[in-house]
């Protein structure tokens, strides 16, 4: 991911050119950059805010510097729209569980969207869909991934202040353990016998879950080097069916690989004990 | 529905022929892929229907869920004004963000808040303190403002601690008067368009209290129901031009949810405090209620942000740990249907379980879809009054009138695709 010199489209005012997309989502991970509020002056003042329908009507032509781009691709529109967005920006970031992983949308790429659409619409030929819910990475090459559903809005900041200046954001991908532990929280799974998910989720909420005395259901998705069969062989113990582990590997960030190959398997298992 | 819109209007030998808003957000097809969830898992899952009022549709799933399993009437008290408080910060950090960043920008004659700021920067930055107050309470009590983790299906997993609650009380004290002022500077320094309509306005209405999570749901035109039966009253359309479905009030027509439904159902229930400034409000702008012009809608969502901060003040100072934070559930077959009011107005679940636990079906209204035929109305009458307005300028009247609704589609019109097409007569 490089930054460095300033694109043609910061001449006229010297700042960088920042611009917020949005396609199949909820709107939760753009509210995270309002959400700043401490820093959200400061923010527009550091860059031009050249293109985000959310918050203004004014759209600056581009290029642009940075591109944030929050959603799913869903509809034929949207697999257009996104190539124009990465040809108009220097660095594309995918923010959020849409962006990087589909979202819970992507249910509907295991089953048939025909059906749903029927399912939900009177007049199903009206509704023009794909059979699939992708993340961005899918379609385009994405600079970086911030995971998170909704993504964290301080790691949103950390990100953006990174790209200014050009040096490697520092995000990390251990597990939610970590943050557990630091937060010297007891630990649900071992303590509580919760079906948690931290061991496998990727750390950034703060352990969020855990502190509200629930288990972690995965919301920014696989850890790097997630042991799932591992924990899946320890939710076995703890009484969880598969088809129980199914679903909480089928959420979010389900369309990850780790997670898609372990529902996937959990199954199967689901069916052969029918 | 969260996202892009574009505006038609055909316009034939000077008078308007026919006005279309079009809604291009991609359907994500919730209602299908609930089904075969466990119930468990429903109040976080439609959480993410809205980024903005995730609270709204947890809650409503919750209530709506609760008497499917046959537990609503176990619902403590304590539960129900901790479901109060979270929703109270949701009304704040999503009004003030309406208001001020949204829609106090037109009024004023700028494109963005961001423009604003630069003439009007101790106002914003009043607003963003206010909006961050929103945040602290749903943090505070669901961990974080967008998709919280608190709440669940019987109650909360765990409940507010004290020492957090007492922490931000202060800070919601001095937000409440600041509100009152600000208020009050809406109410007597804006230029209100007028633009009225005899709407059917629809809300719920408790026997004590305002709007928010409980209470039968009545109409200024007669409708009077049971929550469960609200679905029935209600006629969906599905039309070529929007994914959302098009709601009307079967028998009737097209009817409004919101802040100027609410104000004039249930006026008489704010809190002491947003009651005691109405009078002054009606006085600066004018009018006495009902109000039946939307754009007014600004300076209801000014003293509803009012009664918020004074309810959550309320249930802060006298709060302490519940014996427990939710109720015990056996999973059954059942049937519920409950709509709670979000910032922008009802949302409406009904959900059939099945004997284990999962999802048979689920039946989901969103505030913003109710609203959609009395918004292309709305348009309709704006459309005459821009004819000679060149099409730029008429977009964005036409941008500011569709923001008096708050709709979720708020980010897309602010670029509303605009066009208007000219027959002969």
């Amino acid at each position: 991911m490089t930054m460095g010199a300033a694109s043609e489209g910061t001449k006229a005012s010297g700042k960088p050119k920042v611009a917020v997309y949005k396609f199949s989502s909820c709107d939760g991970c753009q509210l995270g950059l309002l959400n700043l509020e401490d820093e959200l002056l400061d923010i527009v003042g550091a860059v031009e805010i050249a293109y985000f329908l959310e918050a203004r009507r004014q759209v600056l032509p581009p290029p642009y510097d940075i591109g944030l781009v929050e959603g799913s691709i869903s509809t034929p529109e949207e697999e257009e729209r996104i190539n124009k967005a990465r040809r108009d920006c220097k660095t594309l970031i995918a923010i959020g569980a849409c962006a990087t992983s589909g979202g819970i949308q992507s249910l509907r790429n295991w089953a048939d969207v025909q059906e749903f659409t029927r399912c939900v619409y009177a007049t199903p030929q009206y509704i023009d869909a794909l059979e699939t819910a992708t993340p961005i990475g899918s379609h385009v090459f994405v600079d970086f991934e911030l995971r998170g559903c909704p993504v964290n809005p301080r790691q949103l900041l950390e990100l953006i202040s990174a790209t200014l200046i050009g040096r490697k954001p520092n995000i990390p991908t251990y597990s939610v353990c970590m943050e557990c532990k630091r937060a010297g929280i007891a630990c649900r799974l071992v303590r509580d016998d919760k079906p948690c998910l931290g061991p496998i989720t990727q750390a950034g909420c703060g352990a969020l879950c855990p502190q509200f005395n629930r288990a972690c259901y995965g919301c920014f998705g696989p850890s790097e080097q997630p042991n799932i069969m591992a924990l899946g062989d320890r939710l076995t113990k703890d009484g969880a069916s598969a088809g129980q582990i199914k679903r909480m590997l089928r959420s979010f960030n389900g369309y990850l690989e780790p997670f898609k190959q372990a529902s996937d398997h959990y199954e199967q298992l689901e069916s052969e004990k029918v | 529905m969260e996202g892009e819109g574009a505006l038609h209007l055909q316009m034939r030998g000077g008078q308007v022929e026919q006005v279309r808003l079009d809604i291009y957000e991609p359907p994500r097809f919730y209602e299908a892929f609930l089904r075969g969830r466990h119930f468990t898992e429903v109040p976080d899952i439609t959480a993410r229907i809205c980024g903005i009022c995730p609270i709204a549709y947890q809650s409503a799933s919750c209530y709506a869920l609760e008497k499917a399993m046959g537990v609503f009437d176990q619902i403590t008290p304590e539960i129900h004004a901790i479901r109060d408080l979270i929703y109270c910060g949701e009304w704040i950090e999503s009004h003030v963000l309406h208001m001020f960043m949204l829609h106090l920008p037109d009024f004023l004659g700028y494109e963005s808040a961001i423009s604003m700021a630069a003439d009007h920067g101790p106002v914003v930055k009043r607003a963003l303190r206010l909006k961050k107050l929103g945040n602290s309470i749903m943090e505070i009590v669901g961990g974080r403002g967008v998709h919280p983790v608190g709440m669940c299906v019987g109650g909360f997993h765990r409940a507010p601690y004290p020492e957090d609650v007492v922490a931000l009380l202060p800070e919601v004290k001095a937000c409440l008067e600041d509100m009152c002022e600000l208020t009050l500077f809406l109410a007597e320094n804006i230029e209100y368009p007028d633009l009225e309509r005899d709407y059917e306005f629809v809300a719920l209405c408790p026997d004590d209290g305002y709007s928010m999570n409980l209470g039968r749901i009545k109409s200024s035109k007669g409708l009077d129901v049971d929550q469960e039966e609200f679905g029935q009253a209600v006629e969906e359309r599905h039309v070529e031009h929007s994914n959302a479905l098009h709601s009307v009030i079967k028998g009737r027509g097209a009817y409004m949810v919101g802040p100027l439904a609410r104000l004039n159902l249930n006026g008489g229930n704010l809190h002491p405090r947003a009651a005691e400034l109405l009078p002054k409000v009606v006085k600066a702008v004018g009018k006495n209620l009902p109000w039946r012009n939307n754009f007014l809608s600004l300076p209801a969502r000014a003293i509803e942000t009012v009664h918020a901060m004074a309810v959550s003040v309320d249930i802060m100072e006298g709060y302490t740990m519940p014996a427990s934070s939710r109720v015990a559930i056996t999973p059954r077959a059942g049937h519920g249907g409950h709509g709670t009011e979000a910032p922008r107005g009802i949302c409406w679940h009904e959900y059939d379980t099945n004997a284990d636990g999962s999802i048979a079906s689920a039946h989901i209204m969103p505030p913003t879809a109710q609203n959609q035929i009395t918004i292309e109305e709305d348009l309709y009458i704006m459309a005459d009054r821009v004819k000679d307005l060149p099409d730029e300028e008429a977009a964005l009247k036409c941008e500011h009138l569709i923001r008096n609704y708050d709709p979720c589609i708020s980010c897309s019109v602010h670029f509303l695709k605009f066009d208007r097409t000219w027959g002969e007569a």
